[in-house]
């Protein structure tokens, strides 16, 4: 520990009883936050929103708690939370509790999503330790009259010289924790880590593998009852007749719900509710609209609708000659986020307050819609968020949610558990958004990129609740709520546009989005959201470059990159693969590599891989991929291997099998048979993640870091494995087939 | 009224003859490790052992399960003493979600019980009848070979042998 606590309490009182109390902190190792240095500096993370220490902290006598408005999705950030805290505050990681999402008790931190909670929840959780542990060293040091300097933490207790210990919970005081935090906090020296670095096991796993009660689908509160929703049979169906009578016979059933076009049943036990459902589907006639695209036509589709076009990058230098151009179209369908368990919801109406456990990835934006569709307060509405079924973005969980809310509302008093069926998933959950890019570039007469012409189309990639129209059930209501106009995300995330912006530094560049914002299929957020498109078609086109140039496609990137971090992540990846220029590959085999920083500015990701391509039946097979990631400090290394392992292999299944199928009025894609996706069969023989971690850099997450790699990894050893190139996602077995035959 | 043996107990359920096992197990007897996934035979997450042999417990309905024996992963062993295969799973830290989880170590528990030294080949051919969208198989294979050398040891003592009961 260098630099001394110097601590000034002024205590001054603040308007609703706050006590405010400010210290100053000498020289601290405090994480550089990415925002620059305004006037008035303000706290890092999500402690800028959410100031005070004890949102995010409680100390009592029965011990510590830790608060934070991010949901835990399957990423493993809860223990990664727990290990931030236990790390900052000096105290046992196992003697901690984290308690996630909840309108009731945790702070807005909106969604968890875009990779940001380590970034916005690990950094508020650490900041806001690290303060809280300075205000008991100091409360120790005004009990026992000594200097702060002289105390040390340990074991959730200060500790004097002589060794006599006061522990966390008894120097606490009322409302001690409730201050705003400061701009600066000492952050402990990453030398000494003892908790974060460390590949703890998660805390969630044990019941999950064990048959614990896990997730919001095994939720079980007493006098519970059962509902399914019957969905109309395609976008903008109305329902024209429905006789629930004969239903509301059936075994076990309680109530039918029929407001407008929604529809849903209720029982008491979850059959009957199945066979309710089943009956009630066959009773109700609907008018059905033909209003869908040409799944074929994409490239024309989209870049026909009309568009509001944005230059949102672009450099010039006049200098560099163009030599030879090349240019090419690359496109992605409507891929579903396809969650294992379907979106499922249990809400309760009592005396007027509801109440909804759900799998949401954001709690109070959440909240917002289900009060406005129910035309209630807000503060009347309490949203807890439960473990889901991974959701890989914006998938059922909120409609569920507002479904459950909705049918509960006609049963006051009980709760009610709404389980979508797996049909409704995939033909209602809105999907990753269909994308064409098109893409001109020439070299220099040295072999260099000269210039470099992108243009993206694209819907927006978020249509998440914040209003009640986002949310099937207010959408299908008698009296209905408008779907909100889709606004395009704004960089640097960006959302279409997200990576569009090249990493690499060419003399001309120039990056158009145009944002298409007629909807034809239901779209939102799905995992990596536009960067999964565009660091497929910039990687796969920087290959195609390669080629033209004679370069090998590792020194190539490495020409073109002067950000030494990213350098690092293509180097190590290359030397783990045993990457080497000039290689052949055994016949019928190809290798392929890619590379990006997620969203420009957050994680680095570059993964080799090897393909083998059956000439007779076009089938692709990853044979094993090398990855290497650099995201900041690494708090979880297991957990950042975990969450680049699954990037890889579900991006697999995206980019070699996924996507959406429809004809004029209907999705067709509704289950498993209809939406393959990958199967251990095809699995690959090894995945090796390899992290280069930087202590005491920010914190960058990693959950949608490899996706876009991956994709264009394995685009780029097909090619190589073929010779030939295939732009158009999926990269099927039948498409492969038909270019080796071509 | 029918009986139905599960984890080596006798249930009195009283659910509709037509009911699927699935629904039984969770509804009428509140076990959480068997998942609703499509209800249509088409993911696994629904598996749990009959008789020794792997089963897609929404596809079956509860007639015809007379008389036999239904394993769930409940009946294998608890946090504090886990079977072979769920400390397998732990120590490979083989989830992410974890809903794809339970099924899959259903079936691989009633692999390693016919076949204690599976290969590669074998395991990835039994397990294809399930999927995993955050894409953990690579852990999820990993955690199958480590339970079957568990199992090798818990042979020695059998007081740990956490098979089907
Ligand atoms: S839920 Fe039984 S196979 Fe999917
Ligand atoms: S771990 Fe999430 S579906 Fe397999």
């Amino acid at each position: 520990m260098n630099a001394a606590v110097i601590i000034d309490r002024r205590r001054v009182l603040a308007g609703g009883g706050a006590l405010i109390v400010s210290f100053s902190l000498g020289s601290a190792l405090a994480q550089q936050q990415d925002a620059p240095q305004a006037a008035a500096p303000s706290p890092p993370g999500s402690l800028k929103t959410s100031p005070y220490l004890d949102a995010w902290i409680r100390i009592d006598a029965d011990g510590v708690e830790v608060f934070t408005g991010k949901a835990e999705l399957g990423q493993g950030f809860k223990t990664a939370f727990q290990q931030i805290a236990a790390e900052e505050l000096d105290i046992a990681f196992e003697s901690l509790k984290v308690t996630t999402a909840d309108t009731r008790l945790t702070a807005n931190e909106g969604y968890t999503a875009g990779s940001n909670s380590m970034k916005d929840s690990g950094t508020a959780i650490q900041n806001a330790a690290a303060q809280v542990r300075a205000l008991l060293i100091a409360e120790a040091a005004r009990r026992l009259g000594l200097s702060a300097e002289s105390l040390r933490t340990a074991d959730g207790a200060v500790i004097a010289p002589d060794g006599k210990r006061l522990s966390y919970g008894e120097l606490v005081a009322v409302d001690m924790l409730h201050v705003q935090a400061q701009p600066d906090s000492k952050l402990k020296d990453p030398a000494t880590f003892k908790v974060i670095g460390r590949p703890v096991p998660r805390v969630d796993i044990p019941a999950k593998v064990t048959g614990g009660e896990a997730y919001v689908q095994d939720m079980r509160l007493p006098g519970m009852l059962h509902a399914r929703v019957v969905r109309p049979p395609s976008y903008g169906a109305e329902l024209t007749e429905c006789d629930t009578a004969a239903v509301g016979k059936l075994p076990g059933v309680v109530k039918v719900v029929r407001d407008g076009n929604f529809l849903a049943v209720v029982a008491e036990k979850e059959f009957q509710s199945i066979k309710a459902m089943n009956a009630l589907a066959a009773a109700a006639k609907w008018k059905e609209t033909a209003r869908l695209p040409k799944q074929d036509d994409l490239v024309n589709v989209l870049t026909s609708l009309p568009s509001q076009d944005t230059t949102i990058f672009e450099r010039s230098n006049a200098a560099v000659a163009a030599h030879r151009t090349i240019e090419a179209t690359y496109t992605r369908p409507y891929q579903a986020h396809g969650s294992i368990g379907p979106s499922c919801a249990v809400a309760q109406f009592v005396d007027g307050a509801m109440t909804v456990w759900t799998h949401t990835q954001g709690v109070y934006p959440d909240r917002q819609g289900i009060a406005e569709m129910l035309r209630m307060p807000p503060a009347n509405v309490r949203l807890i968020h439960v473990d889901g079924s991974g959701c890989y973005g914006h998938n059922g969980a909120d409609d569920a949610a507002a479904d459950a809310a909705l049918i509960a509302r006609a049963l006051p008093g009980r709760p009610v558990r709404v389980h979508w069926t797996r049909e409704q998933e995939h033909a209602w959950e809105p999907y990753g958004p269909a994308m064409v890019t098109k893409l001109k570039a020439s070299l220099d007469g040295n072999g260099k990129i000269a210039d470099w012409n992108f243009d993206v189309w694209s819907n927006t990639h978020s249509m998440r609740p914040g209003g009640a129209g986002s949310m099937l059930a207010a959408q299908h209501m008698a009296q209905p709520f408008a779907v909100p106009a889709p606004r395009p995300l704004p960089l640097p995330e960006g959302g279409g546009d997200r990576n569009a912006i090249p990493f690499y530094n060419f003399p001309n560049t120039r990056v158009v989005h145009h944002f298409i914002s007629a909807m034809p299929l239901r779209i939102s957020a799905m995992r990596a959201l536009g960067a999964y498109h565009n660091v497929f078609s910039i990687e796969s086109f920087i290959d195609e470059l390669a080629i033209l140039a004679g370069a090998d496609p590792v020194e190539f990137r490495l020409k073109h990159l002067d950000d030494q971090r990213g350098r690092d992540v293509i180097e190590k990846a290359a030397q783990a693969f045993g990457w080497k220029p000039d290689q052949k590959p055994p016949p019928d085999r190809g290798y392929g590599f890619a590379f990006a920083r997620y969203k420009n500015l957050a994680a680095y990701c570059a993964v080799a891989s090897e393909v083998e391509v059956n000439r007779e039946t076009g089938r692709p097979r990853l044979v094993r991929a090398a990855a290497a990631v650099d995201s900041g400090q690494v708090v979880n290394p297991d957990g950042l291997i975990n969450q680049i392992e699954g990037a890889i292999v579900q991006s697999m299944s995206w980019t070699l099998y996924e996507s959406v199928t429809f004809d004029d009025t209907r999705i067709t894609s509704i289950d498993w048979q209809t939406y393959p996706i990958l199967r251990f069969s095809s699995v690959p023989e090894s995945i090796e993640v390899h992290i280069i971690d930087r202590p005491g850099q920010p914190f960058l997450g990693s959950g949608e870091t490899g996706q876009g790699p991956a994709a264009a990894s394995i685009a780029n050893a097909v090619a190589n494995a073929t010779g030939k190139r295939l732009r158009n996602l999926p990269l099927t077995r039948k498409r492969i087939k038909e270019a080796i035959d071509a | 009224m029918m009986t139905l043996k599960v984890n080596g107990r006798e249930h009195q359920v009283d659910a509709e003859a037509d009911t699927p096992l699935l629904y039984v197990l969770r509804d009428d007897l509140k076990l959480n490790a068997a998942k609703y996934g499509c209800g249509l035979g088409q993911c696994g997450s629904c598996t749990v052992i009959v008789d020794g042999k792997a089963v897609l417990s929404c596809v079956v309905p509860m007639v015809l399960l007379e008389g036999k024996q239904v394993t769930t992963l409940e009946g294998l062993g608890t946090i504090a003493e886990p079977a072979p295969i769920q400390r397998a799973f732990m120590e490979e830290q083989a989830a992410q979600c974890g809903y794809c989880i339970p099924g899959m170590m259903m079936r691989a528990q009633a692999l390693l019980q016919k076949n204690s030294k599976p290969t590669d080949e074998q395991i990835r051919a039994e397990l294809e009848p399930h999927l995993c969208r955050c894409g953990t198989h690579m852990r999820i294979l990993r955690a199958v070979h480590r339970a079957a050398r568990l199992m090798d040891t818990a042979d020695v003592s059998p007081a740990a042998n956490g098979s089907a009961r």
